[in-house]
């Protein structure tokens, strides 16, 4: 392993893994020292939050937005109860690292909430985790208990005056329940149903309060950030680009893995790290941030490195890092019709040209690829995604569209061919 | 404001030391601790999980009925949570429910011969279950497990990188 890995939200993954997730483990990496420090000097919310600004820390959920920042605007003096809410409903296709965060490092994640809930002004916290992570549930669940009899959580910490109290949520399968303010939706007993904005959920969020939500490895990074200095962690990474990250490595690769490596770390360095593309084969294409982001060619891939500006420059997103590989002899039009069915399996429903664009789209991939397609079908692909993209409430609409559109523009004489000839251009079958 | 942010609480004419069973209220009333006292409806989702297990894997509408009356919230509520959901099941299901991931990452690793696999040899269709009541199969949009593609959750529990003869043995151990 190099020095530069794992250095943040799996700075516990060198230690035993039959008890590298306990309390004890955690301490012994440094865990809860910057909690007990706040606990002790209670320091001024707006010097620790500097320090996240500082470190150029961004949204690690998919939306890349400045963490520092986005604390700064809940209104802290405010009388009255605020909320943080950790974000663990972990869906986008491709994505699987905070359920590792949970598995692994659960304790991180415990100790960066209660930081946030200093820093905004909340006395509460709910970690929402997805219904089907029973598994990480428990590993939080037991963090959790831990936590509390060591007198970490709880009321009047450290005799400090100050009180955290810090719950699990489970969700119960639904992507959507993913974007924040249908989570939101979801913890106050309802459909997972985005909300429209404003108002944002720092002036009304959780239960009609102040609310900041973060994604899981957003929160887990913000105990190393306090310990080691925002200017650590933005040195680790790139001007804008702060910072480790978490990239998850799957599709076709040799060693599919998570990997927290610094942001701008050249992709073909992160492609070798996994062991290469399977099959020994040719690399075909990359999405580089889950799912819902735009397709990438491989060779413009294999110039470019893994921060937010540099695959922006790429024509894509780093969203989640998610980064799905898919090797030379795949079918496109084939991977595009399951990330179709399923934006309309997960659409909510709620914005008329989602839920009726996404079916729309899953139809008309499913019919040229039963070789039924219709030479003007490539065009409605086009138009349709045009039409639900910035036109819903929130961004699955958006997600929905952009593999379409990309697809068709890299891949288009695939397409073309599927339904010209009635069968695919790379397979046999 | 597109949304409301007052619990939608109805007062409902009915003992509740009726509803359920004493064991799963006292449960239920584990999460309703977690939430503020007039938002005993954010206790929707863990309840209905609660009773969807006790229940042999499914939600009757007198079960949602009686989770709405003990929640004081209204019948409709309940049925739009329990319908919106994936993992609520509104009809009897298998023993057993085998859900294989079928998003990208899985399907890239091999999740649609799998699929095909399970589909043939236990003669049963995504959806469905099979004749002798032990299997309910299902196909899963993204489980989070993909650098273990392609990767099923055999009730609650995640099995990872399976393949067909993997699988085979799987449901050979399960009751």
């Amino acid at each position: 392993m190099a020095e530069n890995q794992n250095t943040v939200c799996f700075r516990t993954m060198h230690l035993d893994a039959t008890v590298r997730y306990t309390l004890e483990s955690y301490r012994s990496v440094g865990g809860y020292v910057q909690w007990e420090r706040i606990l002790r000097e209670k320091p001024d919310p707006d010097q620790l939050i500097d320090e996240l600004k500082t470190s150029a820390l961004r949204g690690r959920g998919g939306a890349g937005f400045p963490t520092g920042l986005k604390w700064s605007f809940m209104p802290r003096t405010k009388p009255g109860q605020k909320y943080i809410v950790c974000n663990s409903d972990e869906g986008e296709p491709g994505t699987c690292k905070d359920r590792d965060i949970m598995r692994y490092n659960p304790h991180q994640l415990i100790e960066g909430m209660a930081i946030a809930g200093y820093c905004i002004g909340a006395t509460v916290g709910y970690n929402y985790i997805r219904g089907e992570f029973y598994e990480p549930t428990a590993r939080f669940d037991g963090a959790l208990e831990e936590a509390y009899a060591a007198g970490l959580l709880g009321k009047n910490l450290l005799g400090s005056g100050v009180d955290f109290d810090l719950y699990t949520h489970l969700g119960a399968g639904a992507y959507i329940c993913g974007e924040e303010t249908a989570l939101l939706e979801s913890l106050e007993g309802k459909k997972g149903q985005p909300r429209f904005k404003p108002p944002f959920p720092a002036q009304a969020g959780l239960y009609g309060m102040p609310t900041t939500i973060n994604n899981t490895e957003t929160l887990a990074s913000v105990p190393v950030i306090l310990e080691k200095s925002g200017k650590w962690f933005l040195e680790q990474g790139k001007p804008n680009n702060g910072g480790p990250k978490l990239f998850s490595i799957t599709g076709h690769v040799e060693r599919p893995c998570n990997l927290e490596i610094p942001l701008g770390t050249p992709f073909k360095d992160v492609l070798e790290m996994a062991g290469g593309v399977s099959g020994g084969r040719a690399l075909k294409a990359v999405i580089p941030g889950g799912s819902s982001v735009p397709v990438v060619p491989g060779d413009v891939m294999m110039r470019t490195d893994m921060d937010y500006d540099s695959i922006a420059k790429a024509g894509s997103m780093l969203g989640s890092g998610a980064v799905i590989i898919i090797a030379e002899g795949t079918c496109m039009v084939k991977v595009l019709a399951n990330l179709a069915h399923f934006y309309a399996h997960e659409s909510c429903g709620q914005c008329t040209p989602c839920r009726e664009g996404t079916g729309w789209l899953a139809r008309v991939l499913d019919r040229i690829l039963a070789g039924n397609g219709r030479p003007q079908d490539l065009d409605l692909l086009d138009n349709v995604a045009g039409r639900i993209g910035g036109r819903t409430i929130c961004a699955l609409g958006d997600a929905a569209a952009m593999p379409v559109q990309s697809f068709l523009k890299h891949y288009r004489s695939e397409f073309e061919h599927l339904v010209e000839h009635g069968r695919s251009l790379v397979e046999a079958a | 404001m597109s949304f409301r942010n007052t619990p939608l609480a109805v007062i409902h004419d009915v003992d509740k030391a009726t509803l359920l069973t004493p064991e799963l209220r006292a449960e239920i009333d584990k999460h309703v601790a977690k939430y503020p006292p007039e938002w005993k409806q954010s206790a929707v989702m863990p309840a209905l999980t609660l009773v969807q297990d006790h229940n042999g894997g499914w939600l009757s509408r007198e079960l949602m009925d009686q989770v709405a009356a003990y929640l004081d919230m209204p019948e409709t509520a309940v049925y739009e949570v329990a319908t919106f959901y994936a993992m609520y099941d509104l009809e009897p299901v298998g023993r057993h429910k085998v859900c294989v991931c079928n998003s990208v990452s899985c399907r890239l690793g091999g999740a649609e011969e799998l699929m095909h696999h399970i589909e043939k040899k236990y003669n049963v269709a995504p959806g469905g279950t099979t004749a002798d009541g032990k299997l309910t199969f299902k196909e899963f949009e993204c489980l989070g497990a993909c650098r273990h593609a392609p990767a099923v959750m055999v009730d609650k529990v995640y099995h990872e990188c399976v393949t067909p003869e993997a699988i085979d043995k799987i449901i050979d151990d399960l009751d």
